[in-house]
């Protein structure tokens, strides 16, 4: 219990002094909507410019996500979300391992996702929130030729370290939602352990197919 | 054609079936779904996949994009009346404003000057009509070829096709033509996402029909669902004392 504690202040920490030597300004004052839009839009010129990402560089676009994405999202929240009843089974290891292999995927997901949507435009939607609100959804529009708008919602959190996302809902799926039935199988096959297992192979599995096209 | 298509499915049905003890109540035929989403997949990876592919890399966006657009001109009609059905006057003739300046203008819809004009593109069908309308989903079906329904949408995508101005298209071989590029595009604007599909699930079909099952009642709600409870199944358990 104790371990845990001084194990996730170490990583709050960890991840504060990261987004104080990133961010110009403390991260803790940027609004949220501000901050989705800082961000998306730093993230997709970095993309523009990057010959190598474009022509299909997966492990560099991942590291860019890593590195300038993650910093504003909650995993450990988002693990124990798509969780539900089965994130109270699992002991602080399993926790630990399941929010790695949780993010790796989610990090993998999230680039291919940036990825396909790069070259379109963006409509930021102003916050519909109230100053003193904790918990807001910040909505952004994907505009595409031809099609109806693609809308990109992301659930987020007022933390010590600033706004922190918790779940992202493209189209109306929510991310977090959608694995819940499918962890659940899994843990009801073969418990939290088959589901850190089964993540780890995905994972493992997705490296190898990245490294073979690159 | 379809008859023939249908008895493939029903003998993959037969030849791969998994039993689950513990099923998901909103998907009471799960594996006779399965079957069909293999064989769905099947196709997929054979045909439309790489014709999709083949398209996507041999023909030039601009022309891929005109192709879009007329065919989302067509269905602007009948998004329009499916706003209309559901109440909506303003989106209607916000869509019938789309088809009439695109089939004008736009030169029978393969440009999309509504758009730059201020009238955005809807997502409405018939499936969705009858959600507004209060029906109920109905368990998750997979149709063959066409891939993930429920009973309501399936009944709602039968009306979508039976009013398919493609359909009265002649000669024949003009209409089939028609039909095959409005699938390759289709095909070929989900190249994306089938791919983050495989990347993101551990089991694509659970994956694939929950996504299906939320952006279906976004859509009825128009981005404005109410969000959904948690799902209780083992809170009770949990609850006892120990």
């Amino acid at each position: 219990m104790t371990l845990t504690k001084i194990r996730s202040l170490a990583s709050t920490a960890l991840a504060a002094a990261a987004l104080v030597a990133a961010a110009p300004v403390p991260a803790q004052d940027v609004a949220p909507d501000q901050l989705v839009k800082t961000v998306t839009l730093e993230v997709v010129d970095l993309i523009a410019k990057d010959k190598e990402i474009r022509s299909g560089n997966r492990a560099k676009l991942v590291q860019l996500i890593d590195a300038k994405v993650l910093p504003h999202f909650n995993f450990h929240a988002m693990t124990a979300l798509a969780l539900g009843q089965s994130w109270n089974k699992a002991n602080p290891e399993q926790k630990k391992r399941l929010t790695e292999e949780f993010r790796t995927l989610l990090v993998r997901t999230y680039a291919s996702a940036l990825a396909a949507f790069s070259e379109q435009k963006f409509d930021f939607r102003p916050l519909r929130a109230k100053p003193s609100d904790t918990d807001v959804t910040v909505q952004v529009r994907v505009l595409q030729p031809g099609a109806q708008p693609v809308p990109i919602d992301y659930s987020m959190e007022k933390t010590a370290t600033g706004w922190k996302v918790y779940d992202v809902m493209v189209g109306g799926v929510s991310l977090v939602a959608n694995y819940r039935t499918e962890f659940n199988n899994v843990v009801r096959e073969s418990g939290i352990d088959g589901l850190v297992k089964n993540l780890s192979t995905k994972n493992r599995a997705l490296e190898g197919a990245g490294l073979e096209k690159k | 054609m379809t008859r023939g298509l249908v008895l493939a499915a029903a003998i993959g049905v037969l030849s791969g079936c998994a039993s689950t003890a513990d099923r998901d109540p909103r998907d009471p035929f799960e594996p006779l779904n399965r079957g069909i989403y293999r064989f769905n997949d099947k196709v997929d990876t054979a045909i439309a996949r790489p014709v999709a592919n083949a398209y996507q890399k041999g023909v030039p966006a601009e022309v891929r994009g005109r192709v879009r657009n007329f065919f989302g001109n067509i269905g602007d009609f009948f998004i329009g009346v499916n706003n209309f059905l559901q109440g909506k006057f303003e989106d209607g003739v916000s869509d019938w404003a789309r088809f009439a300046f695109n089939t004008t203008i736009g030169l029978f819809g393969i440009h999309d000057v509504a758009t730059d004009m201020g009238y955005e593109k809807h997502n409405e069908d018939f499936g969705q009509t009858f959600g507004r309308w209060g029906a109920p989903s109905g368990p998750y079906l997979i149709l063959p070829i066409l891939g993930s329904s429920t009973v309501r949408d399936g009944i709602g995508t039968g009306i979508d096709l039976y009013v398919d101005p493609l359909t009265e298209v002649r000669p024949y071989h003009l209409q089939y033509g028609l039909a095959g590029l409005r699938l390759t595009q289709t095909r070929a604007d989900l190249l994306d996402a089938s791919r983050i599909l495989e990347e993101a699930a551990l089991d694509r079909y659970v994956f694939q029909r929950d996504a299906y099952l939320q952006r279906r009642r976004s859509l009825i709600y128009d981005g404005q669902a109410p969000r959904e409870k948690e799902p209780e199944d083992d809170t009770d358990k949990d609850k006892k004392p120990r």
